[in-house]
């Protein structure tokens, strides 16, 4: 929900919508999810102009008109691959070690 | 949606068949038994056109590499005489980076050739990317459904990199919070749309998988001159397992032993918003691997085209922590950055190396492409954030959900064996209690569920009739 704060008509936007109500859930299912409704992202282009956290209709990539709530203009990613964990570092170090140690008493 | 649910899912029978172009009830032979070769018989396609419908999609004839450096490893510590040879398939070679292209690239042909405008699969895995990829470029509209965040909308980063991948190939995405209702809403944009349904589960996508066993023992011939003793196979819902074992045994690689791996992630509800995110793994899983080996039928289509008990020589688990250090190992020993999830069967292998002598051949039957998100190292960041230990020390203090145990040394990667008796059983429990109340099972129905278990009529009947005493 980071983005711009409005959208004009044409632009690439993400909006959100409540598909069921905790009420409505689906039986048998685990507490902590009965109690959250299902909730769903689609992203199209804005068919209006709209700020953030209004209803708007996008067209999606297949042309399909979804109606919800906008969260995001131009909506991008951030993941990243992170710092390496420290459980990790040292084993490429030392498995190539180990691999030389055997090989030289192989006489390879 | 909501009130509508229940009327869509009364509806599921007409919607699948107009979605998937054909109707099971054909194959149907009694409340238990179905006509399992005759469904998968029904494309009419033999394993060459297949073949040849994936080399113009771009799809398959990926390298097996030797990975010389890691049976040296594993010879370093195996007794004399032991330490298998390991091989790996590269099928994140595929133009979306693993060998779900293979299953796509069927369904995709299917769906253009019957005049469908688009096609919709429910994945959050490798499946979506290969969909996504194989329908832009036949021309097809795209709709990939995704479980993607808990409440928070919190995705797990593995999850989040497939859904900009979709996108990159120009699907859309519809992005859910945790919950089986995602069927529902499948349902609904299928009756909507009139897509067809590229479910992972039908017979299209498993003779797509089909080439890549047929591959391997072909490869095998040429590279060692014999298919491999042994082909390692990282399990879910038991496509891979069974495209894999048909397509070996259509090559005439009937003496190769089948092993199908999990990541042991006991414990964790896969319907939890909560355990949602503790997972560290999104697929090659027991929380898919389990329930699909003893009930396949839960898919999305009337019968389940994979059905991996019947192909399963071995079924064993690994720990999540293995698994990330064998990533490791295969970046930095083999030069390959892959995975991690498709490397669940790599961290099988090498336990597995190491029981076999050396002149057994271990093929670890894939790879998948790694990156932002998915790579090994924004996993356990993920893990930490979200109160997980990470730690070295044994890793069969690992528990699920709660603690992640890097090994220390390469001689702790072990395998856990899955009794396949136990899954037999419970898959036999399952059929029998999804047919009617007082339902007999015939001579026939025991024959079917006898091959579709991997056993025999008698050990079938043994236990029908322990499971009566107990009731
Ligand atoms: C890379 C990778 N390996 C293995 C699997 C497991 O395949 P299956 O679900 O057919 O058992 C999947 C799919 O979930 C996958 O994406």
């Amino acid at each position: 929900m980071s983005g711009q704060g409005a959208c004009k008509q044409g632009d690439w936007v993400e909006v959100e919508r409540v598909l069921l109500d905790p009420s409505e859930r689906a039986a048998g299912l685990p507490e902590d999810t009965a109690r959250q409704p299902l909730k769903m992202w689609v992203k199209g282009f804005a068919r209006t102009s709209a700020r953030v956290g209004e209803t708007v209709e996008v067209e999606t990539m297949t042309g399909r008109i979804v109606e919800g709530a906008l969260t995001d203009v131009l909506p991008g990613y951030t993941h990243t691959f992170g710092r390496p964990p420290a459980e990790l570092v040292a084993v490429g170090r030392d498995l190539r070690a180990r691999v030389a140690a055997y090989r030289a008493k192989e006489g390879r | 949606m909501g009130g509508s649910s229940a009327d869509v899912l009364a509806r599921r029978g007409e919607i699948m068949k107009a979605a998937l172009g054909f109707d099971y009830a054909v194959f149907e032979r009694s409340p238990i038994a179905f006509d399992y070769e005759g469904l998968m018989a029904s494309h009419g396609l033999t394993i060459d056109d297949v073949r040849a419908i994936q080399r113009a999609a771009g799809v398959g004839g990926t390298p097996i590499i030797e990975l010389r450096n890691l049976t040296d490893l594993v010879r370093s510590y195996a007794e004399p005489g032991f330490g298998a040879r390991i091989f790996v398939k590269d099928e994140a070679a595929n133009l979306a980076g693993s060998f779900k292209d293979r299953r796509a690239s069927v369904s995709i042909h299917v769906a253009k050739e019957r005049g469908y405008e688009g096609v919709i699969a429910a994945t959050s895995g490798n499946y979506g990317a290969a969909v996504a990829s194989q329908a832009a470029r036949a021309g097809l509209k795209c709709i990939i459904v995704q479980e993607a965040f808990d409440s928070r909308h919190v995705g797990q980063p593995e999850i989040i990199e497939k859904s900009r991948l979709c996108e990159a190939f120009g699907a859309e995405v519809v992005q859910l919070t945790v919950g089986p209702e995602l069927f529902v809403v499948m349902l609904e944009l299928l009756e909507e749309t009139g897509y067809f349904a590229a479910s992972l589960y039908s017979p299209f996508g498993i003779a797509g998988i089909e080439t890549l066993g047929f591959e391997i023992a072909e490869q095998m011939r040429e590279l060692t001159g014999a298919p491999p003793t042994h082909v390692v196979i990282t399990h879910a819902g038991g496509g891979n397992t069974t495209g894999t074992a048909r397509g070996l045994r259509k090559a005439g690689a009937h003496e190769t032993k089948v092993v199908s791996a999990s990541v042991d992630l006991t414990g964790l509800h896969m319907a939890s918003d909560t355990d949602f995110n503790r997972k560290s793994f999104t697929t090659g899983h027991t929380g898919f691997g389990v329930p699909f080996a003893t009930w396949p039928d839960r898919a999305d289509v009337p019968r389940n085209a994979a059905r991996a008990l019947r192909y399963m020589d071995r079924y064993v688990t690994v720990s999540q922590g293995e698994v990330f250090y064998a990533t490791e190992a295969l970046a930095k020993l083999e030069g390959l950055e892959r995975g991690p999830s498709g490397n669940t069967a790599l961290a099988a292998a090498i336990a597995l190396a190491r029981e076999l002598p050396r002149d057994a051949t271990v093929v670890v039957q894939e790879t998948e492409y790694t990156g932002a998100g998915k790579h090994h190292w924004s996993q356990l960041a993920f893990a930490r954030e979200n109160g997980i230990e990470v730690r070295i020390g044994d890793p069969a203090d690992n528990v699920p959900g709660t603690s992640i145990v890097i090994p220390e040394r390469p001689e702790q990667i072990a395998v856990r064996e899955i009794d396949l008796d136990r899954l037999r059983r419970s898959y036999v429990r399952n059929a029998l209690e999804h047919a009617p109340e007082g339902y007999e099972p015939t001579p026939e129905d025991v024959a079917f569920l006898a091959e579709d278990s991997h056993t025999t009529p008698a050990a079938v009947e043994r236990v029908i009739e322990e499971l009566r005493a107990q009731a």
